[in-house]
């Protein structure tokens, strides 16, 4: 499994990055991305679908 | 007070200002959003209301058809004497594409990283608060509690004496609260701020000039440079502004409603005790709940949404309160499930007018339930219950007396 933030549409909720930090950063001025090469590790699927059904603007795309 | 004739149809006769309306929107929401979802009024102006989460949200969206030059919920006074015309409150009321510079030039002070550093003076105030509330085992969960901590943090980041905030909870309740249904309380009170701010702002200069500039918002601001031009200084004047009025009442009122809940829903209070670690799910669902801010956009041309004819410079009040308890968007949206994991709830807006001070309010209301819960355990609305609430803008409860049950707090 795959994640991503779609820049564009990312408007820095941050809620991404509260509820799953293994799996998003925030720079500096506010907007996500994902971490590394956005690969979920084992055990974190559940929270990297969480974010994209709970992110404002659907920028959150997960790639099962 | 002015005496108002009584509302017989919420579908073309809304008033938000009505105060069984105030207290408890919830079954106009209800009902609008099956009968007519982008309602009408007349009152206060007049204004298009829309209930449904999908509605609420393409209007916040579509920045073409509908501006944030007056994002107020009843329209704004034109000029105050002494205050220049062309001051505005930029980003919240500039559109593309004057809004992405000015909203860029605030956004690293209100990043997650950079509002942590006021967490340990957040935490450190709430729990000198909730003491002195414990200690005399009962006390105004608004007034003395909520009302307090927003506007002091907010003094400490624009680097302003702690000593003003009263001040400024007049000034801002002045603005919003009172000021919207009355054009005299709103005019002095913009007054008040501007003046303050436009000392202030001479004070940040003089320091940058001598060199010895402090590591405040003001002087943050007046030292940037857009395309290789120093920001006006109107423009940080307003951006003060509104960083003042948007960042006080707002997340006042959250916290208040925080409060009023763990109060009357003592097994959510006990869950939340029990566990702490779930204290920022909680946070989000009541934030969903009981969601304080409507904003307003006017309509650029004319335009059909929803099958509604909106005319050009129509108000839309985007009620995100009511998006945030739809049922097509939210399971069971009247009730407050203090664990819900699914929230795509949308209280601090949403597209590029997300709230900027979000991740403040959001570190602010975390804090002070979580320090308000290790200091009143156990606490109960008092008996004749006195809460009274604010509406229009931001909703919230302004005085919320609270007596302390069971045990002594520890």
């Amino acid at each position: 499994m795959k994640v991503q933030v779609i820049a564009e549409q990312c408007q820095g909720h941050n809620r991404c990055a509260l509820s799953a930090p293994e799996l998003f950063e925030i720079d500096d001025l506010g907007y996500a991305s994902a971490k590394g090469d956005g690969v979920v590790p084992p055990g974190l699927e559940a929270k990297a679908r969480l974010a994209a059904a709970n992110c404002p603007e659907q920028a959150v795309v997960v790639e099962e | 007070m002015s005496t108002v004739e009584q509302v017989t149809d919420v579908a073309t006769d809304y008033d938000i200002f009505d105060p069984g309306y105030v207290v408890e929107p919830y079954p106009v929401w209800a009902a609008l959003r099956q009968r007519c979802p982008v309602a009408h009024t007349d009152r206060w102006g007049g204004s298009w209301l829309p209930t449904r989460y999908d509605d609420v949200v393409a209007f916040a969206r579509d920045v073409e058809h509908f501006s944030s030059e007056s994002v107020t919920v009843t329209p704004a006074i034109e000029g105050v004497p002494g205050i220049p015309a062309d001051i505005k409150a930029p980003p919240i009321t500039s559109d593309p594409p004057e809004h992405h510079w000015a909203r860029r030039l605030i956004l690293p002070v209100f990043a997650p990283q950079a509002v942590a550093r006021y967490e340990p003076y957040t935490r450190e105030l709430c729990a000198s608060l909730a003491a002195e509330i414990a200690a005399r085992g009962a006390g105004d969960g608004a007034a003395q509690y909520a009302q307090y901590i927003p506007v002091r943090v907010i003094s400490k980041m624009l680097g302003v004496d702690e000593s003003m905030a009263d001040d400024f909870t007049g000034w801002i309740r002045g603005a919003l609260e009172f000021g919207l249904t009355d054009p005299k309380a709103q005019e002095a009170a913009f007054l008040s701020i501007f003046n303050f701010l436009t000392a202030e702002i001479a004070t940040r200069q003089a320091a940058i000039a001598a060199g010895t500039a402090g590591d405040d918002i003001i002087s943050y601001l007046l030292q940037q440079t857009v395309d290789g031009e120093p920001v006006l200084v109107d423009h940080v004047l307003g951006t003060c502004v509104l960083i003042l009025v948007a960042g006080i009442d707002t997340t006042w009122s959250s916290i208040g409603s925080a409060i009023w809940h763990l109060a009357t829903h003592p097994e959510d209070r006990r869950r939340l005790v029990a566990d702490p670690s779930l204290v920022p799910v909680a946070v989000e669902e009541l934030l969903r709940a009981y969601s304080p801010v409507t904003m307003a956009r006017l309509a650029t041309s004319d335009v059909e949404f929803a099958g509604c004819p909106i005319s050009k410079g129509d108000r839309i009040l985007m009620s995100f309160p009511a998006a945030n308890r739809d049922p097509e968007q939210f399971e069971d949206p009247d009730t407050v499930i203090i664990d819900r994991e699914v929230n795509r709830h949308v209280a601090f807006g949403v597209g590029i007018h997300r709230c900027a001070g979000s991740n403040l309010a959001r570190m602010e209301l975390r804090i002070a339930v979580e320090e308000w819960l290790k200091a009143i355990p156990e606490c109960a609305l008092a008996e004749d219950d006195e809460t009274t609430w604010a509406g229009g803008q931001v909703r919230g409860p302004r005085h919320l007396p609270i007596v302390i049950t069971g045990g002594a707090a520890k």
